[in-house]
C-alpha cells in the first residue's frame, strides 16, 4: 500500500540549518549533513534541503553542503534555493540531489519546469508554492515569491495547475499563514490544490503534532507532509510521529 | 566491475554512489564493447521509455544480449526494468529487450471507481517475495521501497515481487541472471541497499 510520506525539511542559511517563524526570526538548528542523516535514520521518508537565502541574496545553491549531505543518504533528497536555470539544476543533481525544488525562478520563467524535466525527468522537478490566503480565504489565496516577500497576483490553484501542465512532478505547498506556528497545516488550501492536480502535493507549514499530520493526510488530501521545526529540537522524531499516525489509522512506512 | 549504462536518461549519480558505498567498482559507460565484456551490468533510468532507443543505436542492446547469454548478471532499475519487457505504451515505436513478455502500461486514471493519482510516487510495499529470489534474499514481504513512475510492468511468470497501486504490478522481475526493479533501490533506505548488496555479491 502506498504510504503517506513524512518529509524532513532543512532550511539552510550559510551552511547551517536554521528555522524561522513565518519566514523571519531565524535561529540556528545545526549541521545539514548531520541532521539529514539523523532524520533518515529516525524514519523520515525524504529529506528536503532549502537554501532559504539564495534567492534574495543572489547566491547559488550550496553545492558543497549538498555533496556532503548526499554522500551517504539513501532516501530521496530534494534541494531548493537558487536554482534558476537547467544548468543550476544539473549542478545540484551532479552533487547528489534527486529532485530540485523551484519557486521564484519558475514564476519568473515557467519554461524552466519543462527544461529541467526534459533532461532529468518530471519526477525530479518539484514546484514550490508559497501561499497566503486572501480576503476571501482559500478562494483567492495568492502565490508569493522571494522568500515570501513579494506577491505575484497569481491564484494558488491556477499556478499549481499550470505547473502540472508544464511538467512538474510534485507540488510543495507552503502556507505562509500557518508556517512555523505549530498550530496545524492549512488543510483547506491543501485540499483545494490536491483536488486540482493529479500530481502529488506535499503540504508544508504549521506542523505541531501528530494529529496535524493525520488531519492534512485526511481532510487536506495531502500525499506527503513536510516539517522542520518540530523535528530539530527533539520535540518529536519521525519514528514517534509515525507510530502515532499508525495508531490514528494513517498508513506510513516504519523504518527497520 | 559493474558496467553502469549511461543512455542520457536522467541522473546516474545516486545509483553509482550507492554501488560504490556497497564496495562495488563501477564503470559508467556508453560503449557497447564494455557492456558486451562486463560480468555485471546495471541499466538505471528515470525518464521516458523513448530514451531507451539510444541503446539500440549505440549497439548496447546487442551487447546486453550477448553478455546475458554468456551469463553476465543484469539489473534494470525503473525504466531499466521496463526495457526488459517487450515495450511500453509510453513509446510504442521503441522496442524493449523482450526478455520478459508483456507491455508496460500507464496507471489507470480511475481504479475501482476512485480517481487514481499518477505518477505513483512514494514508499510502497513489496507485497510478495518469491522464495529463492537471489535479488530479494533477506527481504521480507511488506518491506517498503521508494517508487516514482507513471508506467508499470504487468505481473508475469517471472515476477519476483508484486506491489499494489491501481492493481498489481511487477515490483521485481527475476529469471536467472536477468533482474529488474521498478523501485529505486538507491533511494529505498535499508531494503534498497539490501537488494543492491545482493546484486553486488552475486
Amino acid at each position: 500500500m502506498l504510504t503517506k510520506r513524512i518529509i524532513a525539511c532543512l532550511d539552510v542559511r550559510g551552511g547551517r540549518v536554521v528555522k524561522g517563524v513565518q519566514f523571519v526570526d531565524i535561529v540556528d538548528a545545526g549541521d545539514p549533513a548531520e541532521l539529514a542523516h539523523r532524520h533518515a535514520k529516525a524514519g523520515a521518508d525524504e529529506i528536503v534541503l532549502l537554501d532559504i537565502t539564495a534567492t534574495h541574496e543572489g547566491r547559488g545553491t550550496l553545492i558543497d553542503t549538498v555533496k556532503r549531505t548526499a554522500a551517504t543518504l539513501f532516501v530521496p533528497f530534494t534541494v531548493g534555493g537558487g536554482v534558476r536555470s537547467a544548468e543550476d539544476a544539473a549542478a545540484v543533481f551532479d552533487a547528489g540531489a534527486d529532485k530540485v525544488s523551484i519557486n521564484s525562478a519558475a514564476i519568473a520563467r515557467p519554461e524552466l519546469i519543462g527544461e529541467i524535466g526534459a533532461s532529468f525527468g518530471a519526477q525530479a522537478v518539484i514546484v514550490a508554492i508559497d501561499a497566503r490566503r486572501g480576503v476571501h480565504g482559500v478562494e483567492d489565496a495568492e502565490v508569493y515569491v522571494s522568500g515570501g516577500r513579494k506577491a505575484t497576483g497569481l491564484r494558488v490553484v491556477d499556478w499549481a495547475r499550470e505547473a502540472e501542465a508544464r511538467g512538474a512532478g510534485e507540488i510543495l505547498l507552503t502556507s505562509m499563514d500557518t508556517d512555523g506556528m505549530r498550530n496545524g497545516f492549512d488543510c483547506e488550501l491543501t485540499a483545494a490544490v490536491s483536488s486540482a492536480v493529479q500530481i502529488p502535493v506535499i503540504a508544508s507549514g504549521g506542523a505541531g503534532s501528530a494529529a496535524h499530520f493525520a488531519e492534512v493526510f485526511g481532510r487536506g488530501k495531502a500525499d506527503a507532509a513536510l516539517a522542520a521545526s518540530i523535528f530539530h529540537f527533539g520535540v518529536t522524531d519521525s519514528r514517534e510521529l509515525k507510530a502515532e499516525l499508525l495508531r490514528a489509522g494513517v498508513s506510513v512506512r516504519l523504518p527497520c | 566491475m559493474i558496467a553502469v549504462i549511461d543512455y542520457k536518461a536522467g541522473n546516474l549519480t545516486s545509483v553509482v554512489k550507492a554501488l560504490t558505498y556497497l564496495g562495488a567498482q563501477t564503470q559508467v559507460t556508453q560503449d557497447a564493447e564494455v557492456v558486451r565484456e562486463a560480468s555485471k551490468i546495471v541499466l538505471p533510468g528515470v525518464g521516458h521509455f523513448q530514451a531507451t532507443a539510444l541503446l539500440q543505436e549505440l549497439g548496447i542492446t546487442e551487447g546486453v544480449r550477448e553478455a546475458v547469454a554468456r551469463g553476465a548478471e543484469f539489473l534494470g532499475v525503473c525504466v531499466g526494468l521496463q526495457w526488459l519487457f517487450a515495450g511500453s505504451t509510453e513509446a510504442p515505436e521503441t522496442a524493449g529487450l523482450g526478455h520478459f513478455a508483456g507491455i508496460c502500461e500507464r496507471f489507470p486514471a480511475v481504479y475501482e471507481g476512485a480517481e487514481l493519482k499518477s505518477p505513483h510516487v512514494g514508499w510502497n510495499s513489496l507485497d510478495t517475495v518469491r522464495e529463492g529470489s537471489r535479488l530479494l534474499k533477506g527481504v521480507e514481504p511488506g518491506g517498503f521501497v521508494y517508487y516514482t513512475h507513471s508506467w508499470r510492468a504487468p505481473v508475469v511468470h517471472d515476477t519476483a515481487s508484486v506491489t499494489h497501486y491501481g492493481g498489481a504490478f511487477t515490483g521485481v522481475v527475476e529469471r536467472g541472471n536477468v533482474m529488474g526493479v521498478q523501485f529505486h533501490p538507491e533511494k529505498s533506505a535499508e531494503v534498497g541497499l539490501r537488494v543492491l548488496k545482493n546484486f553486488v555479491e552475486l
